[in-house]
């Protein structure tokens, strides 16, 4: 389902790509200089005490010369990225979408659903500055938002998270088999499934199990199906659904994960989507939700930096997730009985890619994932 | 799709308020216009490899050649080498910057000041 990609067209992506290597290596590292060398100093003279949390200090460094050229240099970038990818995808999305039609046509792994309505945690602002988000449809069956995404994130990931983009789907699998040796889940769900670049590991780890991928997006899902097909993954399932309201039974699935999907949601439907986790999940399964790591314990300009893509990369629920102590509100929420864990799952990726081995995380890139969840004991059986 | 609509949409912005950093918001628009044409000029760069390299190779080029021309993995490195190198020349003023906070020692006379030293008798 790929995009074809010209000479200059790669050449753009390369040079992006590098440019996010010099930002994130030898530039970023300013930041933390100007703050003690300049800007900290400059608040407290103002306010009488340093900085006191990251709030601040973002105040503190918004009139730092050094901060507003990286930020402003970054946002050019994150724009650039966009403007890349659609050049790339547009001039052929007619095509694209008549190879997906071809590949989903008749498909009953593809349901759509047109009353699925797009929150306004996702319509308020675009996400990572992708115009027209998730969700634009230019044409009827259109899948160039999903194609942008695809084509985007291997220059952005520079091939952290592998070939397939698959490397969190892949590292997930690998968690869970090493965690339950030789368990065959019959029935597992990926919420937020986007267009299914970790659907398709687990439906390849697991080829006796029914996946169904879930997201709200209608581009993402058909080229996400189309994609798995052309790949030759039949046991995966695409629903036009919200994470919030799945319609499915009670206790419907063994296994139930997110990767990178609950940044992207609200304090309301997080809760609501904890629960909906909760009901459909069915006894002796587990769930487990991939994200980056929470702030507790951070230094606070390490948080500060974190920060920048909420707002500057728009993705505004990202600061408070990553205040949120998810083990405490798993409990909170239900899951009775369950063993609520937290664990580091690692990008499994093919061997010509690089590891996970690059020395500096760029504050949300890395090929590693912080990861919450809890397991739910199996009924215990009268013998 | 018709070019000038396809052109728009490609160079959209996306929904929500663009940041400004600057105090000057002329200082963001003017980076965002030198930092696309600095991939630009990364692009043109990358392509003249190309030419040079299939030239090396055959003495012979076409069109199709060049579109089709994928590096292996040394040259992939060497040009992402190239761009590494030239990225941070672009961003040279930055460097000098961060230097000048690492280097206690750094100076912050200026070259007035000593023009109008070194003429004192």
């Amino acid at each position: 389902m790929s995009p074809e990609f010209r000479h200059d067209e790669i050449a753009r992506f390369n040079f992006l790509a590098n440019f996010n290597k010099v930002m994130s290596g030898s530039i970023v590292g300013g930041n933390a200089l100007a703050f003690e060398q300049r800007a900290r100093a400059a608040w407290q003279r103002e306010h009488g005490s340093a900085p006191a949390d990251r709030f601040e200090i973002r105040a503190a460094m918004r009139g730092d010369p050094y901060y507003q050229m990286w930020s402003a240099l970054r946002r050019s970038g994150m724009e650039m990225r966009q403007q890349a990818g659609r050049a790339v995808v547009l001039r052929q999305a007619e095509a694209l979408r008549d190879r997906a039609r071809a590949l989903n046509q008749g498909a009953p792994t593809l349901q759509l659903d047109p009353s699925v309505f797009v929150p306004r945690y996702q319509s308020a602002v675009d996400n990572h500055c992708m115009p027209g988000s998730y969700f634009a449809e230019l044409m009827d069956d259109d899948v160039s938002a999903a194609a942008n995404y695809d084509a985007g994130m291997f220059a952005t990931t520079t091939g952290l998270f592998g070939r397939f983009l698959d490397g969190a789907g892949g590292g997930t699998a690998y968690w869970l088999k090493q965690r339950r040796p030789g368990w065959q889940p019959a029935r597992i769900l990926d919420l937020g499934c986007g267009l299914g670049h970790n659907s398709v590991p687990l439906a390849r780890a697991y080829p006796a199990a029914q996946v169904v991928a879930v997201d709200i997006s209608a581009p993402m899902l058909r080229y996400g199906h189309a994609r798995a097909r052309g790949m030759g993954v039949s046991n995966l399932t695409f629903r036009q659904a919200s994470a919030e309201a799945l319609p499915y039974p009670d206790r419907s699935f063994d296994f139930i994960y997110t990767t990178m999907f609950l940044h992207e949601t609200s304090y309301t439907a997080l809760r609501r989507i904890l629960r909906e986790v909760d009901r459909l999940l069915a006894p002796g399964g587990l769930h487990i939700h991939l994200e980056q790591p929470p702030y507790r314990g951070m230094d606070e300009f390490e948080k500060f930096l974190r920060d920048w893509d909420c707002y500057h990369n728009n993705e505004p629920f990202w600061t408070t997730l990553h205040d949120t102590h998810l083990p405490t509100l798993i409990r909170q929420l239900g899951f009775v009985g369950d063993t609520v864990f937290e664990t580091e799952i690692h990008a499994r990726v093919e061997e010509e890619m690089p590891k996970v081995a690059r020395e500096v995380e760029d504050y949300g890139r890395g090929g590693k994932w912080y990861a919450v969840g809890s397991e739910r004991p199996s009924p215990v059986r009268a013998t | 799709m018709e070019p000038t609509e396809l052109l728009r949409l490609v160079n959209a912005a996306s929904a929500g308020k663009r940041p400004y950093f600057f105090e000057n918001r002329d200082v963001d628009r003017l980076l965002a216009i030198v930092w696309a044409m600095a991939g630009e000029l990364a692009v043109t760069r990358e392509r003249l490899d190309t030419v040079e390299r299939l030239l090396a190779q055959k003495r012979t080029l076409s069109q199709a050649e060049i579109e089709s021309f994928r590096p292996d993995g040394a040259a992939a490195a060497e040009r992402g080498q190239w761009q590494v190198d030239y990225i941070a020349r672009l961003l040279r003023v930055l460097q000098q910057e961060q230097d000048a906070l690492r280097s206690a020692a750094s100076s912050e006379v200026s070259a007035e000041d000593v023009s109008r030293e070194v003429a004192r008798e």
